[in-house]
């Protein structure tokens, strides 16, 4: 029996990435880093900034992710993202000024706990990127 | 009677018109193409979107406790009008048509006694309303410097809309827009995206009984705002493409006419042409014959 299944990337402008070979996936939920397999549970969770990482029957790939919102239903797997960028790809000067946007909005006053805890993930992210 | 130079000279400059359209048609055509590839790949997203949001709200656990952009302040009195158009004319009936639409809205509101706040995106929108609804007017905004529709104009738009929703300014927010059907048929749309519209709702039933993690109301409350963002960002995309098409079409207008225009004035130029030589040859021929 096979164990793969069907995932899908979209973000706004277009299908970002579609595959129907993958074996599992590893995404930054909300409350915690997630495993996904064939035959899982129909969950929604969201994202919080970090890397995805996508098993296939061979390969594996990595992502950098923002946000978004996880869908997984009779074994297909949709992710929707505003902003998601393949792992290998990111250049340096994005991430320093996306570091620097964030700290930026973590000083201001008028944010919430729920705010601040995605923005500090994304920039322990950024940084562990740039420190590889 | 216009003289031969005078026909001439309006022949040639309805010409240089006619290649002015005929070059506008085409990059229309160019552009149309690309908007509709890119309006019909944005489209999975916000499906998506709409159909995790219908399922969640099937869901919620605690109806009392529905986030506001959901259910709506519970009071209809501040109307928040957004109306998305293009930046530049010549498109035919595209920006008219959604003004229109959104000018017999605001009437019923006017009509209805209740506050109307309209926020205009887009130069040529701003253009048609401020002269009967500058009082109303509470922002403007204008894409014009970001060459393709993209995502972060969108949310900016969005975020600003939530952010005034936040502070209470307004109780309900429409948005309006034209859908790309074809070239030749755009329609003009209201949309209302605060609180969403439960009809929509109610007709698809809860299919699938999901787990969520965190909770219902939490996850809810994440996608709402992000919803409204990608809503306008649909309309962008719906509007981009059918401006294009609409220009298409009107520009196509234009070359024609402006066929027929020189046409008829070739006609009438050789016909002055030939019956100036006849009045000279009649000259010619009654002075010969006097003598």
């Amino acid at each position: 029996m096979s164990e793969l299944f069907n995932l899908e990337v979209i973000n706004p402008e277009k299908s970002f990435l579609a595959k129907d070979d993958v074996r599992e996936v590893v995404v930054p939920a909300f409350e915690g880093e997630m495993g996904i397999l064939k035959d899982h549970i129909s969950i929604i969770s969201f994202l919080k900034p970090g890397i995805m990482r996508v098993l296939t029957a061979n390969s594996e790939e990595k992502y950098y992710i923002e946000d978004g919102i996880l869908e997984f239903k009779d074994n297909s797997l949709s992710i929707l993202t505003s902003s998601v960028i393949r792992y290998n790809e990111i250049d340096r000067v994005y991430i320093e000024k996306s570091i620097q946007e964030a700290e930026e909005n973590l000083s201001k006053e008028d944010i919430n706990d729920q705010q601040k805890f995605l923005i500090s993930q994304k920039i322990d992210t950024l940084k562990s990127i740039i420190v590889n | 009677m216009a003289t031969l130079d005078d026909l001439k000279k309006r022949i040639t400059s309805v010409k240089s018109t006619q290649k002015i359209t005929k070059a506008m048609k085409m990059v229309a055509a160019a552009k149309l193409r690309r908007a509709q590839e890119n309006a019909e790949r944005g489209r999975p997203y916000s499906e998506k979107m709409n159909n995790i949001i219908l399922n969640l709200s099937n869901n919620i656990s605690d109806k009392e406790n529905t986030p506001k952009l959901l259910s709506g302040t519970g009071e209809e009195k501040i109307y928040l009008c957004v109306v998305l158009t293009s930046d530049r004319g010549l498109c035919g009936g595209f920006n008219t048509n959604i003004i229109k639409k959104a000018k017999a809205y605001f009437q019923r509101i006017i009509d209805d006694g209740k506050t109307l706040k309209i926020i205009t995106v887009g130069s040529k929108g701003y253009d048609q309303l401020k002269r009967a609804y500058k009082d109303n007017i509470v922002e403007k905004l204008s894409f014009k410097d970001s060459k393709t529709i993209n995502y972060l104009d969108a949310e900016k738009v969005g975020k600003m809309i939530i952010e005034n929703f936040e502070k209470k300014e307004f109780d309900i927010c429409t948005i309006f827009y034209n859908k790309f059907k074809n070239v030749i048929t755009q329609i003009p749309q209201e949309q209302q995206i605060i609180p969403l519209k439960s009809s929509e709702i109610e007709n698809n039933s809860p299919d699938d009984n999901y787990e969520f993690e965190p909770d219902e109301d939490e996850i809810l409350n994440n996608l709402l705002p992000k919803n409204i963002s990608t809503q306008i960002f649909k309309a962008m995309l719906e509007n981009s493409a059918s401006e294009q098409g609409s220009r298409m079409s009107a520009m196509d207008n234009a070359t024609r006419n402006a066929g027929e225009m020189v046409d008829r004035l070739t006609i009438e130029y050789n016909r002055s042409r030939q019956a100036a030589i006849t009045k000279e040859l009649i000259e010619i021929i009654s002075g010969a014959e006097s003598l």
